[in-house]
This record gives structure tokens, sequence and C-alpha cells, in this order.
């Protein structure tokens, strides 16, 4: 019990950890989880599109694009985390306060990225089923439905957006000379 | 958790659900109705016929066509459609679609035993049981003398087996104790089904536990009528139904005491849903009663297809598939013989 309040040991082991482990992280947060989004999202169209399009074969061209809006969410989690490790510089001094910014500011660029691409694919791809079932059975639905997939897809861009924000502030401090 | 169900339920059930709600678009519309009903022969019938789904099951009957073979062919596509979505279920949704069938099985065993009681042949008696509701050793039910053997002999076997612990006496089957059998098989058979949908949880629980109610509330219903005048003492009426729905507890009892129609109407008069029902029908008459349950029933049964993501509409399109069935054998028989003015007595439009 009494170790709990040793809080001051409890902060240094946060001061002690590497930057370079929270960038890792971050960056396999970015793809790893976009890509666990964008799989949850495409099986969760796909099995209905496959079901719907027995019966209404004429479905399938235009329901792909449920597939590829969900698809895009990937996409979004690999080109962050390509901007995020070219970000990542080695240096000399990597428990400086300038470099302890940097891991921070990748790690949580790359939670952004993730969580928001995650649900983003969710999101889409619950409205991709829906979308099929409905199209299925009364082709005026499916451009309406779209509108509602399009305002789903941009809340992946919006993560991105702020994910690129602030990795852009992950500056490493230059070896003393 | 009921709301989350969209996460995960298209692992095992999307495929599925995306084909039923394909044969749900199958389903006869109003339009199509009143196309039949306007027919002539029952060949204009096969004709009408032959633009929708039951097109490749009527194509091959030959000229002059009768009315149960319309039925029969009907319902054998309602069977191969059931087949085709049972044989690619995985757990759960495979017991769900088995427990569907289990009622048609209760009703197959009592048309057998009530057929051998009164001297008729197996063959001809397993020519009318419902194909959904077939099992293996359904000829055998003809041997039995008591439930005991019935239950020995045949039953022990079946899924209806825990349906039986209530009902087995060492009584002779006569026809009291034949209708007796059936209500109590089915009481079981709603409890255990509805035990099985409040474990699924979600939203399969929510809805198949109010379709079930309705099932079971409107069986007390039916069961009272039916029973007025007759032997069934009150204790054994009020035994007949199910442990659940809006009637119970208070409206059993009310039900239990009834001696007549009108005090039937006015015990219903205190739950919205079923005076509503009641309204539809003047003073004294019953025979519209069946007639507005359908039409309550499809109406409950069409609203499951509003949401996604739950097992009610596999539920849901069997029942309509037998209410369309029910309604193309009225307007053949009506055709057939010529008295088209009450066709539209006997039709529940679905959609």
């Amino acid at each position: 019990m009494g170790f709990v309040l040793f809080w001051r040991e409890w902060t240094h082991a946060f001061l002690y950890m590497s930057p370079f482990v929270f960038s890792a992280i971050g960056i396999a947060l970015s793809v790893g989880v976009s890509v666990l989004g964008a799989a949850w999202g495409i099986y969760i169209t796909g099995s209905t599109l496959i079901g719907a399009a027995i019966r209404a074969p004429r479905i399938t061209s235009k329901n792909l694009i449920s597939v590829i809006f969900c698809e895009a969410v990937a996409i979004y989690g690999v080109i962050v985390a390509i901007i995020l490790q070219t970000k990542l510089e080695n240096t000399t001094q990597p428990f400086h306060p300038e470099s302890m910014r940097a891991g921070y500011s990748l790690f949580s660029s790359g939670i952004i990225v993730g969580f928001a691409n995650l649900v983003c694919g969710l999101c889409v791809g619950i409205i991709g089923s829906s979308c099929a079932l409905s199209d299925a059975q009364n082709s005026t639905l499916f451009v309406k439905i779209l509108v509602i997939e399009i305002f789903g897809s941009a809340l992946g861009l919006f993560g991105v957006i702020v994910g690129i924000i602030m990795s852009s502030q992950a500056t490493w401090p230059s070896s003393p000379i | 958790m009921y709301g989350f169900e969209a996460l995960n339920f298209n692992v095992d059930g999307g495929y599925l659900e995306a084909i039923v709600r394909g044969y749900k678009a199958g389903l006869l519309t109003t339009a199509d109705y009143n196309n039949l009903c306007q027919c002539e022969h029952l060949d204009d019938i096969k004709m009408h016929l032959g633009a929708s789904d039951y097109a490749p099951y009527l194509a091959n009957e030959p000229s002059p066509l009768h009315t149960s073979a319309i039925v029969e062919k009907c319902t054998q596509k309602l069977v191969d459609d059931y087949n085709h979505m049972l044989s690619q279920a995985t757990e759960p949704l495979s017991t769900f679609l088995e427990y569907i069938t289990y009622g048609h099985m209760i009703d197959n065993v009592v048309l057998i035993v009530t057929g051998s009681l009164h001297e008729r042949d197996v063959h001809e008696l397993l020519e009318k049981c419902h194909p959904l509701g077939m099992f293996d050793s359904i000829a055998t039910l003809a041997v039995a003398q008591n439930m005991r053997e019935l239950y020995r002999l045949v039953l022990v076997d079946t899924p209806l087996a825990p349906y039986f612990s209530e009902c087995i006496t060492s009584e002779d089957l006569d026809e009291m104790n034949i209708e007796v059998m059936r209500n109590t098989l089915y009481k079981a058979y709603l409890e255990d089904f509805y035990r099985f949908c409040k474990k699924l949880g979600g939203a399969t629980s929510t809805i198949m536990c109010d379709l079930l109610a309705f099932e079971a509330d409107r069986r007390a219903i039916n069961i009272t009528i039916n029973s007025i005048g007759t032997e069934l003492t009150r204790d054994d009426r009020k035994k007949l139904y199910s442990n659940f729905g809006i009637l119970y507890p208070y409206g059993h009892d009310e039900l239990s005491v009834c001696e007549d129609f009108d005090q039937v109407r006015g015990a219903m008069e205190k739950y919205p849903a079923y005076q509503g029902i009641f309204a539809k029908l003047s003073f004294g008459e019953s025979q519209m009663l069946d007639k507005a349950f359908y039409e309550e029933e499809v109406k409950r049964l069409t609203l499951t297809f509003e949401q996604q993501f739950h097992y009610a509409v596999f539920f849901a399109y069997m029942r309509l598939g037998e209410q369309e069935v029910r309604n193309l054998m009225w307007i053949s028989e009506c055709v057939a013989q010529q008295q088209k003015s009450r066709i539209h007595d006997g039709v529940v439009m679905i959609f």
C-alpha cells in the first residue's frame, strides 16, 4: 500500500520511457487500428451485399462504392503512418524535453488517426449494409443513402487532419556540437 | 446489448438476413391479390402466379388444376426456402430456425393421433401433415394407445420430448384429452421459445418476445372462446394459458371465468391492443375474430423488417409465407366454387 504514495517514482516511470517507444506505438496504432476499422466495415457490408445480390444482381456494381469508402479508411491510416515514420529521427538526447514532446505528439497522432478511422470504418460499413438491402428493394434509395455514407467517411478525414497537425510539431533536438 | 448487434451480427447472420429479405420481396402484394381475385378459373390463377416466385413450382402442374395442388406447391416453396436457410445457418440461428417448426410438429402429432383414433389410414394422414413438421418416426404414432406409450415409443427422440413432462397421464386418448394435450404441448413450446429468445438478448429478444407474447395472448383468447360450453373446467382452462404475455396474470384470471363471447370482449377492454381487435367486430359476432387476429399478426410481422441485425425477420418470413398460402387457398377455393363475393372475407393483405 505504501508504494502508491510515492508518486514521484510513478512520474519517473514515464520520464524514463524513451520517446521512441511512444512514437513506435503511435505509428503501429495508426495503421493497425485503421485497418481493423476498414476490415470490420468491409465484412459488415460485404456479407449483406452478397446475400442481397442473389435476388437483385443489379445492385452489385453500385454498392461496391460502400466497400471503397471503407477501404479508403485503411489508406488514410497507411498514409499517416508513412508521414509519422518520416518524422521519426534519431537523436543523441532522447530524454531532452523537446524529444519527449516529439515522442508524445507522434503517439497522440497515431491514436487519433487509428481510432477515428476505426469508428469511421464501422459507420460506413453498417450504413453500406443497410444501403445494399434498401437498394435491392427500391433502387431510388441508393443515392440518398450514399449521401449519409459520404458524411460518415468525412469522420476519418477529420482524424487524419488532426493527426497530421499534431505530428507536424514533432521536432527532435539537434546534436550538441 | 441492444443497439450494438450491428457490430458482429453480420459475421454469422449477415448473408442469411439478406437472403430472407430477398424472399420477403417476393411475397405477393395487394395489387397481386387484386389481380388474383379477378380470376375466373384456377388456370388464370396459375397464370398470374407464373409471374411471381411460385412460377417454377406451378409451371409443370397439368390442367385441370386442383386447389390442393396449388396449396401443396406453394407450401413446398416455403419449405424449400426454409431448408435453404437452415442448411447454411450456424448456431444460434440454426436452433432458432428449428424452433419455428416445432409448432408444426405438434400439429402433425395431434393430426395423426386424432386420425388413428378415427381409424383412418396412416398414409392418408401422413400426406395431410405439414412438411415443415415432419420427423423420422412420425408414422409410428398411429400405434400408440395412450399418452405414456406415445411418449415412450416415439416422442422421446424428438425435440418435443421436454414438452411432455406436464401431460403424461395413463389415460386413454380421446377427443378432449387430445385437444388438452395439443394446448399443453403448445404452451410448453411457447414458453421454451420465449426463454430461448430471452437468452439470445439484444434486438432479437425484444422483438421476438413481443411477437411470442401476442401469440400466447391470442391462443389464450382462442382457448377461452373454444372452451365455452364444453366440459373443460375453469382450472383446467387456466392451466392451458402460457405464463407470459400482456394478459399474464390478471387477464388470465378474468378469462378463465368467462362464459360467453361478450364476457370475453368485456375482459379485453383493459388491453388497448386487443380491445382494438374486438372493436372491429359487432356485438355477438365471433366468426370474424380469426381474420381480425390474422390482420393484427401480419401488421406486427411486417414491422419486424423495419430493423436490421436480428433474427425475428426469419420468424416473420415463415409466418407471412404461411399467411400467403392461406390466402391463396382461400382465393382458389372461392374461384373453384364460384363464390367470388366472399373472396375478400378471407384474404389478409400483407403489403
